[in-house]
């Protein structure tokens, strides 16, 4: 044998990565490089004639005098903010459900996952029907037979924004949930026993238990919420197409139009190398948040 | 007391999670007449006019076809590829474990629109735009983390001895993976296949980007694009997303327990 047993051990190891890192640095790493490259430039995918300008940093300042590139930033923080609240809310209360013990709490489970499982383009188009401006359920509910009173809600800047955030919550609470219960399932029973008998009321269990221990599952529940949130399109793009008058238009969006509605590969790159960067800076606020736990383990 | 408190909660939980649905449901199986009625018609007359207009006119079957192709093949490949590299990281001593982890999980945090541009800008080149395996690549890369953290998850459960029982019967290491590891993490490799497919049957941004011909379309794409001559199609929208929800909700209706581990144990356990 030409190779120790670890040498081999480390040659086969080696080999069964390689074809993930292969497509995860082509398809995932060397596009974000490639974004970058492209945001100095200037490209018009509807003239291919004009090939490419190097512009510098001619985008970039673009970008900072853009008044919708600054609206849409503005409201995908707003996006964030409510919906990863409102979902670690209810995602808190579902888990503590789910994870008491009654009969057909399978089901009741299940049930939970539908929202979730549910393709995003198809509760986009449910809750745009129910949102409907002749015979939406929503309309109904508030205004009955009253017809002449009915509104277009997703006409109103307002309204557009708080039916997309509902939306959200709607088909998202449930993962929030999932990742909770997962952190309650690990407290041990006699921990609350040892409660019970100390004279503990279930209230001081709630918020001297079962909150501080299931606090890294919470958090953990809210950087996946975020980083999720921070990328809403589906239902964007659906529901309002980011109107009316921009007030429903997010970072993921507007560089979707830019690059591929108006072609403007350059300057739309631009949009994607600044929701690269928040993403990535609040992930490593959030990892340092979360302590160095997630990652050790995994060494 | 208690058991009332979280019987109402139970009950409003299930409701709201499914009245919408139900509802699209309700919508579906509805008369053109029947859907701008008001008030609203709570029992519809069972029609199946939209369904079959559905299929008719906006041709479901192709959408369906295409989504059945591309998801299938993208659970098929990641599997396959998280096996062997879950596999590796989990069991195999190698250098840059923690590194290759991480990287994964950032990658599963990118937002689509930062490597859009540029994956558009390859599949072109390769002019692989409007192919099957246009989409099959992108959604590769970004199930793979899932793929690969779920099945690490689930070898790194097995104990040690078996495999070194079947090192010392002389097992070479393809062999250990192949005839022992893999029936053993059986379960959790079946866990990560129905989040792949569930993935790759739901996803919008790539699908809108790179199937811009009718034909190669996928039912997200599909049913978003939609439209009447002078209406939405309220109907046909309604009939189709039922067929493109349906096969989900019976996955997760049969398999609610395995979702939910392997979702924690994407995400929590490592």
């Amino acid at each position: 044998m030409p190779f120790s047993l670890i040498t081999r051990e480390r040659f086969f190891g080696v080999g069964l990565i390689i074809p993930t890192l292969l497509f995860v640095s082509l398809f995932a790493f060397y596009p974000i490089l490639y974004s970058m490259f492209l945001s100095m430039h200037r490209i018009l995918l509807s003239l291919p004639g004009l090939g490419r300008e190097f512009v510098w940093f001619d985008n970039y300042i673009e970008l900072f005098h853009d008044k919708v590139a600054l609206h849409s930033t503005i409201n995908t923080f707003l996006f964030v903010a409510l919906t990863t609240g409102f979902e670690i809310l209810f995602g808190l209360v579902i888990a503590l459900v789910i994870h008491e013990r009654f009969r057909g709490r399978g089901l009741v489970r299940a049930a939970v996952l539908v929202p979730w499982a549910i393709p995003t383009v198809v509760a986009s188009q449910m809750w745009r029907f129910i949102f409907n401006d002749k015979y939406g359920l929503v309309n109904f509910i508030f205004y009955g037979n009253h017809v002449r009173s009915y509104t277009a809600w997703l006409a109103d800047p307002f309204f557009a924004f708080g039916a997309i955030v509902i939306a959200d919550v709607w088909k998202t609470s449930s993962f929030a949930a999932l990742l909770i219960l997962a952190g309650l399932q690990i407290i041990p029973d006699d921990v609350y026993e040892a409660a019970r008998i100390d004279g503990a009321s279930t209230w001081q269990q709630f918020t001297r238990i079962t909150l501080p221990l299931i606090k890294p599952a919470l958090l953990i529940a809210l950087l996946f919420r975020t980083m999720d949130a921070f990328r809403v399109f589906d239902l964007v793009y659906i529901m309002t197409q980011g109107g009316p008058a921009d007030s429903t238009n997010v970072l993921q969006f507007y560089g979707y139009k830019k690059m591929f509605a108006e072609g403007l590969m350059g300057y739309g790159s631009t949009i994607s190398v600044l929701v690269f960067f928040l993403t990535f800076t609040i992930s490593l606020l959030y990892i340092r948040m979360i302590g160095s736990g997630l990652m050790r383990e995994e060494a | 007391m208690k058991k009332i408190l979280l019987f109402v909660t139970v009950g409003v939980i299930v409701f709201g999670s499914l009245l919408p649905f139900l509802w699209f449901l309700d919508t579906s199986l509805k008369t053109e007449k029947e859907i701008t009625t008001i008030p609203p018609v709570l029992f519809p007359s069972g029609s199946t006019e939209f369904y079959r207009s559905s299929f008719e006119r906006y041709s479901l079957l192709h959408y369906v076809k295409n989504s059945v192709i591309v998801a299938s093949s993208t659970t098929f490949v990641t599997l396959a590829l998280s096996i062997f590299a879950g596999y590796s990281l989990s069991r195999l001593r190698i250098r840059y474990k923690g590194l290759i982890m991480g990287s994964l999980l950032t990658v599963s945090m990118f937002p689509q629109i930062s490597i859009a541009g540029p994956v558009w800008r390859i599949m072109q080149s390769l002019n692989w735009l409007n192919t099957y395996q246009g989409l099959i690549v992108p959604y590769v890369t970004l199930t793979l983390p899932l793929g690969v953290w779920i099945t690490a998850s689930f070898f790194k459960d097995l104990p040690e001895e078996i495999e070194d029982a079947a090192r010392v019967d002389g097992c070479g290491h393809f062999q250990t993976l192949f005839r022992i590891m893999l029936p053993l993490a059986g379960p959790g490799i079946f866990t990560a296949a129905i989040l792949i497919f569930i993935y790759a049957w739901n996803e919008f941004f790539f699908a809108l980007l790179i199937m811009t011909e009718q034909g190669v379309q996928t039912l997200p794409v599909g049913i978003a694009l939609f439209q009447g001559q002078y209406t939405m199609p309220w109907g046909e929208i309604a009939a189709a997303s039922t067929v493109a929800t349906v096969p989900i909700v019976i996955l997760v209706f049969f398999f609610q327990k395995k979702i939910i581990s392997g979702l924690s144990a994407g995400a929590l356990k490592g």
